[in-house]
């Protein structure tokens, strides 16, 4: 047995993070570790990895049957631990060479830094992971995929026999995703091991020998993975049988909300080229329009566009209701003022304020309801509003004095759905909404976004996970290249026709 | 080949201003009397802003150091003149002190975590009361000796056996480069021999100059070439990842202020022998004029960009704007303003180019 972990137990203030977890692993051995956000994973390889130090957590860490006590990172990585963290850590402006060797920089002559020898020992870590570069350009030049790699070369200089990956697919594309899971096979059988942690099932059946499955803090199971099946993890994972992951609203769509003819997006890098070319489509009231196409569809621009967000001109007229036909908005306030509302693809970054609390973030977008005399805020109006809608929202939260930042993914959705459903919208677009949201919270956003309809309101969603369009939507809009190449009803849209409408424009490119 | 563009725009843009003074002025800018005025005009300054980029890099930022320096100079001439304390004794306690009060600003913020606008915002207005305190608000007038540091000239041959060694040196380095360094080699080169030339022109190298050029050596050294300089790199351009590389980010942010007060206390020496007295004043407002050059020179405020050289030619910018507007007899409120428009443009001009 490499490596051992008895009865680890991690208390919080308030909280106990993990509670007597005990896993192993073997040589040469993958083992994935799935869990809701919250289930304490994090904690467990942030133990693991030495970032909390011996003696802030109880139980014991064996190595080769032999106790450790790491007191830092270090001690962790000496022990040939090493942790690709979620967020790389990387620095952008120094080079490939520097970040393979970042602290512990080969010095020669007079305490400089020995490049030649930098140098050499880079090209070694590169061949390692198979990556063909320049070892002196700068990270910020490679690509997500390739600087993950670096950072895996960087743990195997560092005579890593332990890899610990935290979700590093999240950002990935699926090229980039299948060069990883290779890499990692083949470190396998060269006798490195991995304990690896991800939302995507796929990767985690494809790869993983086995798979250990943690909620609340507890490890809930574990085997091998030719005896675990999709269900069976997802069930342990929540505690119970998902069934009807995906709502889809049983309404009758009603009048139009909102009718878009000949829209025209240009691709703000190249000039006279369009992301959107010549889209027309209506939403009906109560009704849910999926949008779906492969990366690159124009999707996203699409609803920014619309919503008045887009950074690159646009062309096309647009209805809202009965309302006459008109140009796009040219800023997001005139979109909300006309009953649209965007939940981005990028929450973190468009949708809220991770430092201000709650209430803060409910009632961002229609504060200028609070203003009493004096210009002051209401803020006893605004702490009953915000408390209302995440009651009825069911965040789950200290209070509403919490920070955003330090909700859960699924519960920072739930209250930018929240900020949105305050400004009574008609149309609401959704990009990505469940994008690195665990299965469990995937299932409320589902269940809100179905209750939205039921109550009238025009619900466009973008979404890159095909299941979830097709088991939400009443209508299908497939783009292709900018181009809309196929409108499904939901009860013809099956994988296989969305997926042909998703690459006639490219097929067709090709052709030509 | 990679062409530094950015390196090459900046030369462009202080050859504009060049030109345009020596238009102005009918080229009484670019006589070597007055290049030599310029280039000890711009040492204070100079040294302040090598020293800076290394504190900006590394994501900190310095404002007490113009006021540190009026201490540590005012220090160094009370001691020598009212004292009677050796040269070397009243210099090493200017130094000491100016590394003293730098270790101890770079402890409370990375120990304390006082955010390091605050801790030298003190830091200038406490050196500013202490300065004056000091001098008792008169100014003390050092004897000649003291003002060597700040006045003397290099004999004119000592100046060329240097331009030789450090010309011999670089095309040296020349012959082992590929194309792009062989380029540099040689034009460095040859600015050695005409820097040299010019100055020697006039009266020698001024050895503020010297010292400034020394100075800047050693630190670009520090920061391209040692771990510790790295470190600052990564430090100010991603924190977490210097951390989870085992970098003792405290260490280095109190190295990096401790070098700080010293240069602040180097600039402060010379400082005062260049103007030949310590006033309770010195050194006011030279931070911002510190923290423009290394901006100017292409420090990102963010952390983890910047080169002392741009630095050197972010101080001459400032310089020669300062001196240019004096020769064309501008009145004095113009400087400041002038100045500030550079700076927020050649920012601005960075920003919008490096967005495409």
């Amino acid at each position: 047995m490499l490596l051992e972990l008895r009865h680890v137990t991690k208390d919080f203030p308030g909280v106990r993070a993990l509670d007597g977890v005990s896993l192993d692993l073997n040589q040469g051995e993958v083992l994935a570790l799935c869990g809701e956000n919250g289930a304490g994973k994090s904690t467990l390889i942030k133990v693991l990895a030495g970032y909390w130090p011996h003696g802030s957590y109880g139980g014991e860490i064996a190595i080769e049957g032999k106790g450790v006590r790491f007191r830092n990172l270090r001690d962790a990585e000496e022990h040939g631990i090493a942790l690709i963290a979620q967020e790389l850590a990387l620095v952008p402006g120094l080079s490939i060479a520097e970040n393979l060797l970042l602290g512990r920089e080969p010095v020669g002559r007079g305490g400089l830094v020995d490049w030649e020898r930098s140098f050499a020992e880079a090209r070694r870590g590169l061949a390692l992971v198979g990556l063909d570069v320049d070892p002196k350009r700068p990270v910020r030049e490679l690509g997500v995929g390739q600087q993950q790699m670096v950072e895996i070369a960087r743990a195997l200089l560092k005579d890593a026999r332990i890899l610990i990956l935290d979700e590093p697919t999240a950002a990935l594309t699926e090229a980039d995703t299948a060069r990883l899971l290779s890499l990692l096979r083949d470190l396998r059988s060269r006798g490195v091991s991995s304990i690896y942690i991800s939302h995507r099932l796929d990767e985690v059946f494809s790869l993983a020998d086995r798979i250990t499955v943690l909620r609340d803090g507890r490890s809930v199971g574990t085997g091998a993975t030719s005896e675990m099946s999709r269900e069976r993890v997802i069930a342990l994972m929540v505690g119970r049988e998902v069934k009807d992951l995906y709502p889809r609203p049983d309404t009758t769509p009603g009048k139009v909300a909102l009718r878009v003819e000949d829209w025209c997006v240009e691709d703000p890098v190249n000039p006279g080229r369009f992301v959107v070319k010549n889209v027309s489509f209506e939403v009906r009231e109560g009704e849910v329009l999926g949008v779906a196409g492969l990366l690159g569809a124009g999707r996203t621009a699409l609803v920014s566009s619309l919503f008045g967000a887009s950074l690159s001109p646009v062309r096309g007229r647009l209805a809202l209701g009965d309302g006459p036909l008109r140009g796009p908005f040219t800023t997001p306030a005139e979109a909300i003022a006309a009953g649209c509302a965007l939940v981005s693809e990028d929450r973190k970054r468009y949708g809220l304020v991770l430092e201000a609390d709650l209430r803060e973030n409910l009632t961002l977008a229609t504060l200028a309801r609070y203003v009493k005399r004096l210009l002051l805020l209401d803020h006893p109006a605004r702490e009953k509003a915000s408390d209302e809608l995440s009651a009825a929202l069911r965040i789950r939260s200290p209070g509403l004095k919490t920070q955003a930042g330090q909700l859960s993914g699924g519960n920072q959705q739930k209250v930018v759905l929240g900020k949105w459903l305050l400004t009574n919208p008609r149309v609401l677009f959704l990009d990505e909404p469940t994008r690195g949201i665990d299965v469990g919270a995937r299932a409320e956003v589902y269940e809100l976004i179905a209750g939205l309809a039921r109550k009238g309101l025009a619900v466009v969603l973008v979404s890159s996970d095909l299941p979830e369009v097709l088991g939400l939507a009443h209508r299908v809009l497939v783009l292709s290249l900018g181009n809309r190449t196929g409108l499904l009803d939901w009860n013809e849209a099956t994988p296989e026709r969305v997926m042909e409408a998703a690459t006639a424009a490219t097929k067709a490119e090709a052709r030509a | 080949m990679k062409i530094p563009w950015r390196a090459l725009t900046m030369v462009l843009a202080l050859l504009v201003i060049w030109v345009a003074f020596a238009a102005l002025t009918d080229g009484t800018f670019m006589t070597p009397r007055n290049l030599s005025l310029l280039a000890r005009q711009m040492a204070v300054t100079s040294i302040l802003a090598v020293a800076m980029v290394l504190v900006i890099v590394a994501g900190q930022i310095d404002l007490s150091v113009g006021a540190l320096a009026g201490l540590a100079g005012a220090v160094a001439a009370v001691t020598f003149t009212n004292k009677g304390w050796p040269l070397g004794a009243a210099f090493l306690a200017a130094l000491a002190l100016g590394m003293l009060l730098g270790a101890i600003q770079g402890a409370l913020v990375a120990y304390v975590r006082i955010p390091p606008f605050i801790v030298t915002l003190g830091g200038m207005l406490i050196f500013q009361g202490t300065l004056l305190g000091v001098t008792g608000g008169v100014s003390t007038s050092p004897p000649r000796v003291f003002l060597f540091v700040g006045q003397s000239y290099l004999p004119r041959g000592l100046g060329w056996a240097l331009a030789v060694i450090v010309g011999t040196a670089l095309l040296l380095q020349a012959a082992r480069s590929d194309t792009a360094g062989r380029v540099r080699s040689v034009l460095l080169a040859g600015l050695a021999f005409a820097f040299t030339g010019v100055l020697n022109a006039y009266e020698g190298i001024p050895l503020p100059v010297l010292l400034v050029l020394v100075l800047a050596a050693a630190l670009w050294l520090l920061a391209a070439h040692t771990p510790a300089g790295r470190h600052l790199y990564a430090i100010g351009g991603n924190r977490e990842a210097a951390f989870y590389s085992g970098i003792a980010i405290e260490r280095r942010v109190v190295q990096v202020f401790t070098l700080m007060g010293l240069f602040s206390a180097i600039a402060g020496i010379v400082l005062t022998a260049r103007v030949g007295s310590a006033t309770s004043d010195a050194g006011r407002m030279m931070e911002l004029d510190a923290i423009a050059a290394a901006v100017i020179g292409g420090t990102s405020l963010l952390g983890g960009q910047g080169t002392v050289w741009g630095a050197l030619l972010g101080a001459l910018v400032m310089a020669s704007l300062d001196n240019g507007m004096s020769l064309l007899n501008t009145e004095a409120f113009w400087q400041p303003i002038l100045k500030g428009a550079i700076l927020v443009v050649a920012v601005g001009a960075d920003i919008a180019t490096r967005r495409r």
